[in-house]
């Protein structure tokens, strides 16, 4: 049902551009991986602080404000370069198991960070530590199962 | 032995050929060397924005150092042995890459710029480190920091692209000097 969209997705402009050079998908690429290493930052100020280690002088609060800017800015770059990889190879994406991991898990890392993990960096330390624990510790899996699994599509 | 006959024998060894040749480990092995990427290059660029004075201005840049680079070095320690582990995998092109050979430069110039920062600026840090915007030799060095590793990782990306690889010839000659090639003489 899907693979018609996907075969449409291939036939875009900005996706035919990029399969006709030779040097702007490793460029793309290489930008992705660039804002990835910023939204890696951002993620693990605050989530060793929510495990109770890192910058743990400070609130939660405090860093998720500091680091949030950075987040958002590296979410924008990362759409804005994934999309052309995206379409550059579309159903070779269809067919990729590592492709559908990472859709599957980049909703919910988005929605964690800006719902739940928003929620709790603001909760006093004393009464949720545990929470706190158990939420930074999610965040990191979330993340780092689209980055590899984001890796991993260029095996398939 | 040469450095280039040393990568060969590698490559010949069993354990380099399962490594290459393996469906799963070579694409967990790079995959864990990007995971890690998040946490060594992420931090030590907020670091650097530290440095710069445009992230967390009002954190003193000695809490960030004490509390957030036992994570860096812990971050590079794997980085370090997952990029042993790919090179170990594919030895013989690798060293012969362009891209490698740059790598191994940019990280010998972020080495002399760790260097620089710790034993030269660093000690002097009782003089601006609650600084919201810290004297100009400091954000030097956080500068130089987020030049230096976000070229590293275009580089360590680009070693996968074999557009100068020494077998697709005729390469520019600065190439063939550059990645070491060893091309047969045309006459």
């Amino acid at each position: 049902m899907l693979l018609p969209f996907f075969e449409w997705c291939e036939t875009v402009w900005l996706g035919r551009m990029v399969v006709g050079s030779l040097w702007l998908f490793p460029v793309i690429e290489a930008v992705h991986l660039l804002a990835l290493s910023v939204l890696g930052g951002a993620i693990f100020l605050v989530d060793l602080r929510l495990l109770g280690t890192g910058l743990k002088h400070r609130t939660a609060e405090e860093l998720w404000r500091e680091s949030r800017p950075y987040l958002i800015g590296a979410i924008v770059v990362m759409f804005a370069t994934g999309i052309p990889l995206f379409l550059s190879e579309s159903i070779k994406c269809y067919y990729s198991n590592s492709f559908w991991v990472k859709m599957t898990t980049l909703p919910f890392a988005i929605a964690f960070a800006f719902t739940i993990r928003a929620g709790t960096v603001t909760e006093s330390v004393r009464n949720t530590a545990r929470r706190q624990k158990l939420v930074g510790a999610l965040s990191i899996a979330l993340w780092l199962t689209v980055a590899a699994a984001g890796r991993w599509i260029g095996f398939s | 032995m040469s450095l280039l006959a040393f990568c060969e024998w590698l490559a010949a060894t069993e354990n380099s050929t399962a490594l290459r040749e393996s469906l799963f480990m070579y694409p967990l092995v790079e995959s864990s060397h990007v995971m890690f990427l998040l946490l060594f290059v992420g931090l030590t660029v907020m670091l650097d924005l530290r440095l710069l004075g445009i992230a967390m201005r009002h954190l003193p840049v000695s809490e960030l150092v004490d509390r957030i680079l036992p994570w860096v070095r812990a971050g590079f320690a794997v980085m370090l042995f997952t990029g042993v582990l790919l090179f170990y995998a594919i030895p013989v092109r690798t060293y012969q890459s362009v891209w490698f050979r740059g790598k191994v430069i940019l990280l010998i110039l972020a080495a002399f710029n760790i260097w620089y920062f710790h034993y030269r600026v660093y000690p002097q840090r009782a003089a601006w480190d609650s600084d919201a915007r810290p004297p100009w030799v400091v954000r030097r060095a956080g500068l130089a920091s987020i030049i230096l590793w976000f070229s590293i990782i275009v580089a360590g990306r680009f070693i996968a692209y074999n557009w100068f690889d020494c077998d697709i010839q005729p390469q520019p000659a600065f190439v063939n000097w550059f990645a070491g090639c060893v091309v047969p003489a045309t006459d």
